[in-house]
């Protein structure tokens, strides 16, 4: 089945590299212009014949390949905390991707201060894609899932809106849709794409899902990308690599580990989390605390 | 129990009984009607509770992403307790022939059925979609302590139903066959209907007590399991507060306390609304009261371990959980629920005077309301202090605090586990009549006579 995901595409599609890479693939004719919002919230106009309809699996075919995942891939992140100053364009670009409420957070930038006398620093936090997910196995119905590259996705066509989930997770990555979620009106008759739980649905759950959907695009998360201070490194552990969102600079992801002294959040609980962080040393600006 | 011999005498007693034991059946008053009005209001404004709600969307609770469990699942965890008074009475006393708890069984068993099948149905009211309920079935998956939940409360509202239902039959039989002609005919119709043919022979009545005695060795286990399982939804998570090895036996002994509780307030109603003073008697408050201090005085062990050992250690996360029972915004409402709901009832109802009837009933008062205060400690103040910092959302995320919406709906829950008790006792007897009759000394063979 083929959708035409021209206009409504638009907070997945038209990442400004998609754009891009659009215009180099498509000879540009004199026509309408259209305009599309980007994942970090601007409107950019372009030309209607630059663009080109999107083969959208249905339904149950994107829901079978969401469940599987990337074949042979194993994704992670690694934030780097000495870089993070509270820009919060990796939150803008996450919800307009994922269609959220400004109140709803896939990733959240925290102010962390971990004892009196240690200085405050600023943690964004998103889903932690556990390898031990205490979410996945409290779930009644197998609506969340770990998939085979290690993401941990939901599928909100099977959603009860229980919350066990949210209950079970320690990270509160979770975010449940209580009311009508945000331009819902503009969603409707959209396919349900699962690998962005887009268009999402009162009454079920939502987190981040390390923007599946632009994985398989062959494109970075959301967040990773928007971010200006290079703070997001991502990659795939079975190559050993990943690739700085803001720099493009790709480094070998276990030296950058070891080098750089990673962790991970909360490790004694043994959830196993796929984030790793790097320790907010030698941080080149002053963090002011809030309260 | 001594054999009455007369046959004039038996059967003059057992009238005097028959006619005092339908009384709840055959009355009928003003207060009567007024008392189904008042329910069924409540059950009106409740359902529409739940329509705004399906409506809107859970927003409309005060339920929010970091406190995602609220009311409903506080009273699910209090309808679950409550229900296990069935277990402790109706099954354990008997199977430890204890005689008194004979008379209070069915009382014990209506609580039970009306409280598990509330506890089922809030639950589905607490979910984000209701219309997708089957999935459980279609995708269940059993790792899921939800599905084990789902399992064992099924099971014990199953078992509960036939441990009211198998007694009753003989009491069917003989409301149909010497009370006949003072029931309307589509109560008698129902009576001849559930009584399956009754005919009172010594077979008849091997198989029933078989079958009970089946019944009341089954629901020991289904009954743990309902509470330890209901338990586990909590304690098989990471969260300070729920992260403890002892939930189970925990939530169990806590059950029975408000179980306790509330059948003691039950047998009181009955008692003075159905004039019933002989049958339920000071005896049973007796039993009853001694029966509630031993169950407390095992709770307040339990509460010792719970809080005292995770205070002395004090680590970070349990720290900041345990310093808002003790002395933050939640202190006022522990301590009175430790205290009004486990050591006042420990030292007053060991005296003898608090075990009668009245001042026992005004103390369970005490004990189930702090009974559900207590499941409201348990689940919120949890969600409240998660490990990571509440941050960048709105001042309402931070506290939870009920909405109308929400409170509309869990009185809705209250009225239709009270009105289901009502119903059923405006239908069947409150106290198996036989096993009573029998136990005062009336041959069976009487029972089922024409008058």
């Amino acid at each position: 089945m083929k959708t035409l995901v021209a206009s409504i595409g638009a907070a997945g599609v038209a990442g400004s590299n998609s754009i891009l890479s659009s215009c180099s693939s498509v000879e540009s004719v004199d026509g309408d212009k259209i305009t599309l919002l980007t994942s970090s919230g601007e409107l950019v106009e372009v030309d209607r014949s630059q663009l080109k309809p999107v083969e959208m699996p249905s339904l149950s075919e994107n829901q079978k390949r969401g469940r599987k995942g990337l074949p042979g891939r194993s994704w992670v992140m690694v934030i780097d905390l000495s870089k993070c100053r509270n820009a919060r364009e990796c939150m803008k670009a996450c919800q307009n991707h994922h269609q959220l409420h400004p109140e709803q957070h896939h990733i959240n930038v925290l102010q962390m201060q971990d004892t009196e006398h240690t200085s405050p620093y600023y943690m964004p936090k998103p889903c932690q894609h556990c390898d031990n997910p205490p979410c996945t196995k409290v779930c009644p119905v197998n609506a969340t899932f770990k998939r085979e590259d290690g993401i941990v996705l939901i599928d909100n066509e099977r959603c009860i809106g229980c919350r066990f989930c949210v209950a079970a997770c320690p990270y509160s990555a979770r975010v449940f849709n209580w009311f009508e979620p945000r331009d819902a009106e503009k969603y409707i008759g959209v396919t349900y794409n699962i690998e962005a739980n887009v268009p999402q649905k009162k009454g079920t759950i939502s987190k981040c899902l390390f923007s599946a959907d632009r994985l398989r695009d062959g494109k970075l998360p959301s967040c990773v990308s928007a971010c200006p201070n290079g703070v997001y490194w991502f990659g795939d552990r079975n190559e050993d690599a990943v690739t700085n969102g803001t720099t493009k600079e790709t480094v070998s992801l276990s030296n950058l580990l070891s080098e750089g002294a990673a962790y991970t959040l909360m490790k004694e609980l043994g959830t196993e989390p796929r984030v790793y962080y790097l320790p907010a040393k030698d941080r080149a600006f002053p963090i002011i605390a809030e309260n | 129990m001594n054999k009455i011999e007369s046959p004039e005498e038996s059967r003059k007693l057992l009238d005097r009984i028959v006619v005092d034991l339908t009384r709840s059946i055959v009355k009928k008053d003003e207060l009567t009607r007024f008392w189904f009005f008042i329910l069924i209001m409540f059950l009106g404004v409740g359902l529409w509770g739940w329509f705004i709600q399906i409506d809107n969307g859970l927003g409309v609770t005060g339920m929010r992403d970091y406190v995602s469990w609220g009311l409903y699942i506080a009273n699910f965890v209090f309808f679950v307790a409550v229900s296990l008074v069935g277990l402790l009475i109706s099954s354990v006393l008997q199977l430890l022939k204890f005689s008194w708890g004979k008379t209070i069984s069915r009382a014990a068993e209506q609580i039970a059925i009306a409280t598990v099948a509330l506890a089922g149905i809030i639950i589905v009211m607490d979910m984000g979609r209701p219309d997708r309920l089957l999935n459980v079935f279609i995708h269940g998956r059993f790792a899921s302590p939800i599905v084990w939940d789902l399992t064992v409360v099924s099971t014990y509202l199953a078992i509960s139903v036939l441990l009211f239902y198998l007694p009753l039959i003989p009491d069917l039989a003989i409301m149909r066959d010497r009370k006949g002609s003072e029931f309307p005919k589509w109560k008698l119709n129902l009576y001849k209907f559930l009584a399956l043919g009754w005919k009172g022979n010594a077979q008849q009545y091997a198989t029933v007590y078989h079958a009970v005695r089946v019944l009341m060795i089954l629901i020991i286990p289904i009954g743990l399991s309902i509470h330890t399982v209901t338990s586990w939804l909590f304690a098989a998570t990471l969260r300070p507060g729920w992260d403890s090895t002892i939930f189970g036996p925990y939530f169990v002994v806590g059950a029975f306390v408000a179980g306790s509780a509330a059948l003691i307030i039950l047998m009181y109603v009955y008692r003075i609304r159905y004039d019933l003073k002989d049958y339920f008697e000071d005896l049973h408050f007796d039993r009853m009261g001694k029966l509630l201090v031993l169950v407390c005085l095992v709770y307040l062990y339990f509460n010792i371990n719970e809080f005292l050992v995770p205070a002395y250690k004090m680590k970070s996360a349990e720290g900041v959980h345990l310093k808002d029972l003790f002395s933050g915004g939640y202190a006022f409402l522990f301590w009175f629920v430790q205290i009004a709901g486990i050591a006042l009832p420990i030292l007053l109802i060991q005296l003898k005077y608090f075990r009668k009837p009245l001042p026992l009933t005004i103390i369970s008062v005490f004990v189930l309301f702090s009974s559900w205060f207590k499941r409201y400690l348990i689940v919120i103040p949890t969600m409240e202090h998660p490990f990571l910092p509440v941050q960048n959302v709105p001042e309402h995320f931070h506290h939870y605090a009920p909405t109308s919406t929400e409170i509309m709906i869990m009185l809705f829950s209250f009225f239709a586990s009270i009105l289901i008790i009502s119903v059923l006792a405006k239908l069947f007897p409150v106290i198996t009549i036989w096993e009573y009759a029998e136990e005062k000394g009336i041959d069976r063979k009487y029972f089922t006579e024409k008058p």
